[in-house]
């Protein structure tokens, strides 16, 4: 699986991990009935403490997007819901993406783009919950 | 046995003459975690950690260790029948093949478990007819580690671990580092190299002139910690206007206060709006600045 954490960010690092599950199988590259790795193996693949996969997964199990199995590992439980919220992302992915152009074309910087992002989502107060 | 916590000390002090290596330290490391004790050299880091292994008496204080306490001599060396200690130097007998120094090692513990070791002899690439003195620092920490790891400790004390190793090297004892807590191993190493720390640590107690200067997880610092800078049009208003509990380090710049807020940030910055700043901006706190900061604060 191609997670990648970055330990500096200011988010706990099992909130991203269950952020890039969840992303994962929103943009369907993960689907229904696929198997992550174990904790022990993801821990040492992404080199970061078991605890923070094991909090990412039992939370995950929490949401019932993961159903864990002893001893035979964590299984994407992908309802209908997630199916459709997939197609949603996917939507609103071609929409940004599309505005991020025109606004590129209009001679914005990324930078300038990103910001106007997330003063849109985060102001007036920067640190509502960021999921 | 059980204890709440596996290291767990009270006042903890050694002083050598004038100079207290170590000041007053409560310490307290719980199990199934991979703890990081944080500070610079010369931080009273091995101080610590020769005390807790009963390898030098403190001044005064006392502490524990899997339940077992440190300045009794006869529980000192039951302790250490279930404690792995890599050392700073990695001393090991220079002379003897590792093939040797693994037999001998070996001798002293019933726990030794032949599979292990013969895995990470396999994976670590070390050939066993090669005298310990002929190998580079890297190989002597895989070797260390080995002679570690072989028993079944339910705790790992590593000092500076990764000092004198390459990327590639470093790379390699995270990784086992990682095993070997997911284990079931509780780790507690030292360190003064924060990108390292970051990665796979869960807990953080940060030391500095011998006292603990911070001790959480890294998960909170990195949700609560923000660094909040506020600009102003004109003059800004004193200090003392923005100082409250949770908020540290307030300091003005010209016509810009910066503080670090530890918990809240969200309710902080509402409270500040009222001071009408022209913008305000919420950073993470990372665990580099976090420790600078409290370096600093301390000299």
């Amino acid at each position: 699986m191609p997670f990648k954490l970055n330990p500096s960010a200011g988010q706990p690092l099992y909130l991203q991990l269950m952020q890039q599950i969840r992303h994962s199988v929103e943009t369907g590259v993960l689907r229904d009935g696929d198997v992550l790795p174990g904790i022990r193996s993801l821990a040492e693949e992404l080199v970061v403490s078991h605890n923070t996969v094991a909090k990412a997964y039992s939370e995950l199990e929490h949401e019932g997007l993961l159903e864990l199995r002893h001893g035979s590992g964590a299984y994407i439980s992908a309802g209908r819901t997630v199916e459709s919220r997939a197609d949603r992302v996917r939507r609103a992915r071609d929409k940004v993406r599309s505005l991020v152009e025109t606004l590129l074309d209009q001679g914005l910087a990324a930078e300038e783009i990103h910001r106007l992002f997330e003063a849109e989502l985060f102001y007036p107060a920067p640190l509502e919950k960021r999921r | 046995m059980s204890y709440p916590f596996v290291i767990e000390t009270q006042q903890l002090t050694k002083a050598y003459g004038k100079v207290q290596a170590v000041n007053a330290l409560n310490l307290r490391v719980a199990a199934n975690q991979i703890t990081c004790f944080l500070g610079r050299n010369g931080a009273g880091k091995s101080t610590t950690i020769k005390m807790l292994l009963g390898m030098t008496h403190p001044t005064s204080g006392t502490g524990t260790v899997l339940g077992r306490t440190i300045q009794d001599a006869q529980q000192s060396r039951d302790l250490r029948r279930h404690v792995a200690y890599v050392a700073e130097d990695k001393q090991l007998y220079a002379y003897m093949t590792v093939e040797e120094m693994v037999r001998f090692t070996r001798s002293f513990y019933a726990d030794w478990r032949p599979e292990v070791e013969q895995r990470l002899l396999k994976q670590y690439e070390l050939s066993p007819r090669r005298r310990v003195k002929a190998l580079s620092k890297g190989m002597r920490t895989k070797l260390a580690l080995l002679l570690a790891l072989s028993r079944r400790p339910e705790l790992l004390i590593l000092d500076e671990p990764s000092e004198g190793l390459d990327p590639v090297a470093i790379e390699e004892l995270l990784q086992t580092l990682v095993a070997a807590a997911a284990e079931g191993t509780t780790i507690f190493f030292s360190s003064h190299q924060i990108a390292e720390v970051e990665r796979i640590a869960d807990h953080v107690c940060m030391i500095n002139h011998g006292r603990l200067v911070m001790d959480l997880p890294l998960d909170r610092l990195r949700q609560d910690y923000r660094r909040i800078t506020l600009s102003f049009a004109a003059e800004p208003p004193p200090t003392a206007e923005v100082q409250a509990e949770g908020i540290e380090q307030v300091r003005t710049n010209g016509r810009q206060i910066t503080m670090m807020a530890s918990r809240d940030a969200d309710a902080v910055v509402e409270r500040l709006q009222r001071l009408r700043p022209i913008s305000v901006e919420v950073e993470p706190v990372g665990l580099r600045e976090a420790f600078l900061e409290k370096v600093k604060e301390e000299a």
